[in-house]
């Protein structure tokens, strides 16, 4: 056991740690750890009353043990009376524990914010310290309600301790990040941003952070602070290494302060008073020069410090992106980290100049590092570097060098790391497309991608190649003939196969001239690939045999020979089969023009937005690729050539569908537009349509407004109790008080309803709440009842319904007021009307208030209006449920869940909570009889989701799997959690 | 904004943990397992840096522990690098050439030395007197409180 250092005493608790550290097993240390947890109990519990001392103790140990992973269900209550011990030292474990361990439990937060009350009016700064640490680190609501008004006074007020003052901006900023609707700035912004200008650096290090997240959310109130915040820097910048004192670091001058200065003005434009403007180009101008000063410090902390700062700098520069002198000067800086020996250092340049790549001004100057950074993604030993490098040749890629850098990422492909290789080939894909001046250098690159990394090439590359081919007719011989000699190796992708046999199946014709490539030995060739391709590239050859059958009629008896074989025609594959049968039969039977009509050329695709660039935009976030980018290849995509976000082979499918009877026998799925003129009459091809329409370049819009707009909209609580018998301060309570929040059993009481429409709502000792809805369509109906249980008098009765939020835009409920008075013993009635706009996640909020004997009640619940309520139910075979359940394949769409029975696994107790859901129960489509399909669309008034649903039970492990898929992903998100509670 | 912080130790060893952002304990476990899994998968002269889920990581080894950081798109990568320093060298202020061990023993002191530091994932103080004096003020008020005890009566056998 080591000395213990300093001022401490609880050898209890070290003796402990050395026993847990030298327990040889899991098994001994877990044994260890109980017989203590036991003792703790036992102490807790005795009827000695403990000491201080031996509660801190106690308590720490339990710290301890929770830290080390195990839970820890007691000790709560004597970490609460330790806060308000007047030592120190208990007091600051009993925070400690409570930062760590805090749950939800309402009664204790009460408990522990009334000791942090305390604490923060006891005038003592170590004190007030504690609290607002404790405060900061759990930022719970309740603390945010209860404190959020009382820190702006306690930041600002001149009597305040610094080291107070620092505790409470940062304590602030945690509250402004987790509940901005309850911290009001108003009147303290101007004193805030004077923070600024304080004397003592501490202070101005811990508020400039407060201040950038406010002006990041506020910028025209805070924009006085971009002249303060010059100004400071320039102090810095120009300060002597030793002048600060403390705040010097390893001979830097207040590192941390200037990146955040720096960082504050990058949330606002480049200043408009040409002095401030005059002062920050000095200062920037400053820190690049120093860049270039021999280091004063050997010491790597000096490099790093220094750096940081020049980084942030680069950063400003380029988020002004207006000074071309600074920009190219930035980019030269850069330019010798890609070669500095530190690796640290090289990956940061690599990423600051992908976005200086983007500015026009040092487009030019990025692109002389080509050499160096080609050089950074062969040798660079750590992939995060190499990834980098990828990163950077991809942004600084232009025409004049697309064909070097395309070159140098195919060859990197060749050896690159599994984790990066499918976005390397997108990359390579867009980057080809964008820039390709003659096709065939275009489809070489396209197929060398599939030869060197065919399994990371998606499937909208290989689309995208098709469409291109078919809509450039210059280029459709040079990719016949490219595919042709492919597809002579003895191993080739299958990928290769999928695009080898669609191309010849078009364009076959135009190298039958030669014999070495005469008809016949195509389809061999593609034959002999048959057999060991999965069940979509089948799907797919046999579509281009029949297209060969009408391109070179010498083929048919041979084809139609192998489309007659027990191993077609007879295919377990239902999709191969009928294919094979169809075919055979077509080609028999249709006269050559009608065969020459059905099975014609395929038209051009649409022009589009190329769908890889969709996927890569997906997969690396909507910063990844800039919107001059975005512009860009939609302008060249334009000029040179169309593409639809659709799979050729449904294509193929669409154009010959006179010989299939369903309307999109189509393996591969459709990506994202409807057939061609597919007209939505019938019931069937409604579908289609509603399951086609979101697809992978549906953005998602929904990602950037994050809670803050909800979380402003939604009532503010100022009431902690609800329905306690009235204390005397609420009998003078106005009646217009604000709507108390959801009853935290709101969601419970909302699940009850998800699978059925009539019951009882919500019950107390005073008041009953009855529920009968209806619903067609996007409307329904809803009538309340509400009981009074009572015998005496509800006066002032009042309900209000309201959607929360986005809610407001997606739902639309009216309803009339209802009688003020419900006389004891009675039941009134309220009927709601309800129209659905469009999909929605939240419930709409029922409020009601009344008086009981003088106390006012106040309880808020969720309406149990979900969105599986707007259900229609669908029927459909086997067939056709598995043909849409790929349609919907892409993994957004998807949501699943695996949770544990909560209710009875009896069949007929599932099955009527199925139906309950609104969505037809479909049988006989699950090959296993013990799962459970559904499939029905959701009526919105803005439009139709079409929603199918798999539900796998396991009796065994009393288990469920759920798996949604819908055509908008939001949606097939909130069904599967209201669903998992249901089962 | 400073996500969380972590120091574990070459075994794997989780030693310290700090959280600034609400987050259940079972993600906490399993984020912890997963970067305890990259980061000591790394060779020593590799970058400090990594892209993971959404965040940036910042990682170092001093002696036996890494000290590893999970920052935000925004922050500034050299910066936390200093920051993980300044740390270091404020535990070894405190406890005079500090080792695993002491911050085994003496966990809730770590804990407190962070707090003066980092507060609600941003620098508080960068000063080494304003930190450390805010700590040792602490200790002087322990010492006044508590008379020495006995071992015995420690373990609860007086």
């Amino acid at each position: 056991m080591p000395a213990v250092s300093k001022g401490d005493g609880m050898r209890g608790l070290a003796v402990f740690i050395s026993d847990i550290r030298n327990c040889k097993s899991k098994e001994a240390e877990i044994k260890r750890i109980n017989k203590e947890l036991a003792n703790i109990r036992s102490k807790f519990k005795g009827d000695k009353a403990l000491d201080g001392y031996s509660k801190k103790k106690y308590v720490c140990k339990l710290l301890f043990i929770f830290l080390l992973g195990h839970d820890i269900d007691f000790g709560h209550m004597e970490a609460v009376n330790l806060l308000s011990s007047n030592k120190y030292t208990e007091k600051q474990i009993g925070y400690l524990f409570i930062s760590v361990l805090v749950n939800s439990n309402s009664e204790l937060i009460r408990l522990i914010n009334n000791a942090i009350k305390n604490d923060l009016s006891s005038r003592n700064p170590t004190f007030m310290c504690l609290a607002l640490h404790c405060i900061a680190n759990v930022g719970s609501r309740e603390m945010a309600e209860a404190f959020a008004s009382e820190i702006p006074r306690i930041l600002v007020a001149g009597d305040t301790m610094d080291s107070v003052k620092q505790s409470a901006a940062l304590c602030l900023l945690r509250l402004y990040k987790t509940s901005p609707d309850l911290v009001l700035m108003g009147e303290w912004t101007s004193r805030v941003v004077h923070l600024l200008n304080d004397q003592h650096m501490g202070v101005v290090t811990a508020a400039i952070s407060l201040i950038t997240c406010l002006s990041q959310k506020n910028p025209d109130e805070f924009k006085t602070c971009v002249s303060l915040a010059v100004s400071r820097l320039s102090r810095i910048v120009s300060s002597a290494s030793t002048d600060l004192q403390d705040y010097t670091y390893y001979f830097v001058p207040a590192p941390w302060l200037s990146c955040k200065l720096l960082r504050l003005l990058q949330c606002y434009p480049p200043p408009e008073d040409g002095a401030v403007k005059g002062r920050l180009v000095e200062c920037l101008e400053t820190i690049l020069n120093k860049a270039q000063e021999p280091p004063k410090s050997k010491k790597v902390q000096h490099s790093n410090a220094k750096n940081a700062i020049l980084f942030e700098a680069i950063s400003l520069i380029i988020h002004y992106d207006s000074e071309p002198n600074l920009l190219v000067r930035a980019c030269n800086q850069l330019g010798q980290f890609l070669q500095h020996r530190e690796t640290n250092l090289r990956y940061l340049a690599l990423e600051s100049m992908c976005t200086l790549a983007s500015s026009e001004f040092s487009h030019e100057a990025v692109k002389t590092h080509i050499e160096t950074v080609i050089n950074a993604l062969k040798t660079e030993r750590d992939v995060s570097v190499r990834q980098r490098a990828a990163d950077l040749l991809y942004a600084m890629c232009d025409r004049s060098n697309a064909k070097q850098i395309v070159a140098e990422m195919l060859s990197y492909l060749e050896t690159a790391d599994y984790s990066i290789r499918e976005e390397m080939v997108l990359k390579v894909a867009i980057l080809a497309e964008k820039y390709a001046i003659d096709y065939s250098w275009y489809v070489d690159t396209i197929l060398n991608l599939i030869r060197i990394a065919g399994d990371y090439v998606s499937e909208e590359v290989w689309y995208r190649v098709i469409q291109i081919v078919i809509n450039r007719d210059d280029v459709q011989g040079y990719a016949a003939k490219t595919v042709f000699e492919a597809l002579q190796a003895p191993a080739c992708h299958e990928n290769m196969v999928k695009v080898g046999g669609y191309i010849l199946g078009e364009f076959g014709n135009l190298i039958a001239g030669d014999p070495r490539s005469s008809p016949l030995v195509q389809f061999n060739l593609l034959h002999s690939k048959f057999h060991l391709c999965s069940v979509p590239t089948r799907a797919l050859l046999l579509s281009a045999y029949i297209k060969f059958i009408n391109l070179f009629p010498e083929t048919k008896a041979t084809i139609q020979e192998v489309l007659r074989c027990d191993s077609q025609i007879r295919n377990s594959d239902v999709e191969l089969q009928q294919r094979a049968v169809e075919y055979l039969k077509l080609s028999s039977i249709a006269s050559t023009d009608v065969l020459a009509t059905v099975l014609e050329e395929m038209p051009p695709f649409p022009e589009r937005e190329s769908s890889i660039l969709a996927k890569l935009k997906k997969k690396k976030g909507p910063g990844a690729v800039s919107v001059t980018e975005l512009e860009d290849s939609k302008r060249e995509g334009g000029e040179l050539n169309g593409g639809g976000d659709r799979g050729p082979d449904t294509a193929a499918m669409a154009a010959s569908n006179t010989s299939t009877p369903s309307p999109s026998a189509d393996l591969l799925g459709i990506r994202s537009a409807a057939p061609v003129g597919a007209a939505p009459s019938s019931a069937g091809s409604l579908l289609v349509d509603v399951f086609s329409e979101a697809g992978p370049t549906a953005p998602s819009a929904a990602v950037n407004d994050d809670g803050f707009l909800r979380d402003l909209e939604q009532p503010t609580e100022t009431s902690d109790s609800l329905l306690v018998e009235g204390s005397g301060d609420l009998d003078s309570a106005p009646p217009s008080e604000d709507p108390a929040p959801p009853l935290s059993e709101a969601d419970e009481l909302l699940n009850k309803f998800v699978c059925k429409n009539n019951g009882v709502l919500f019950e107390n000792q005073l008041l009953q709440i009855g529920i009968k809805s209806e619903y067609r369509q996007n409307l329904g109906r809803m009538y309340l009842f509400y009981g009074n249980k009572t015998s005496v008098q509800f006066a002032s009765f009042t309900t209000t319904v309201s959607c929360p939020g986005e809610l407001q835009s997606q739902l639309n409920v009216q309803t009339k007021p209802v009688e003020p008075l419900v006389e004891g013993g009675a039941q009134i009635q309220q009927v709601l009307n309800i129209e659905c706009l469009s999909d929605f996640s939240e419930a709409p909020l029922l409020n009601i208030k009344f008086r009981y004997g003088g106390a006012l009640q106040n309880l808020t619940l969720k309406l149990p209006v979900t969105i599986n309520k707007f259900f229609q139910p669908t029927e459909m075979s086997s067939h056709d449920f598995f043909q849409r359940w790929k349609q919907l394949s892409q993994p957004q769409q998807e949501a699943q869940k695996i949770f544990k029975a909560n209710h009875s696994m009896d069949t007929e107790v599932l099955k009527a909570k199925l139906l309950g859901l609104g969505t037809a129960l479909l049988d006989n489509v699950d090959p296993n009889p013990e799962n459970y399909v559904c499939a029905g669309v959701i009526q919105t008034k803005s439009q139709q989701v079409g929603c199918l649903l798999r539900l796998e039970p396991n009796a065994q492990a009393q288990m469920y799997r759920l798996t949604l898929r819908c055509s908008k992903d939001s949606v097939s998100r909130r069904l599967c959690e209201l669903l998992a509670q249901q089962f | 904004m400073m996500r969380f912080m972590l120091l574990f130790s070459r075994q794997g060893k989780l030693r310290l943990q700090k959280w600034y952002t609400a987050t259940a304990e079972r993600d906490k476990k399993k984020m912890v397992r997963e970067l305890m899994q990259i980061v000591l998968a790394r060779k020593p002269k590799m970058c400090s840096f990594l892209e993971w889920r959404d965040l940036k990581i910042v990682y170092k080894r001093y002696a036996s522990l890494y000290f590893c950081c999970a920052i935000e798109e925004q922050d500034n990568e050299l910066i936390t690098l200093e920051i993980i320093h300044r740390f270091v060298e404020l535990l070894d202020k405190y406890f005079g050439s500090v080792c695993e061990l002491d911050i085994i023993f003496n966990f809730e002191k770590a804990y407190f030395i962070l707090d003066e530091f980092l507060m609600g994932g941003e620098i508080q103080d960068t000063s080494k007197k304003s930190v450390l004096k805010a700590i040792e003020q602490a200790d002087l008020l322990q010492e006044e409180d508590e008379p020495p005890r006995s071992v015995l009566e420690e373990m609860g056998l007086a």
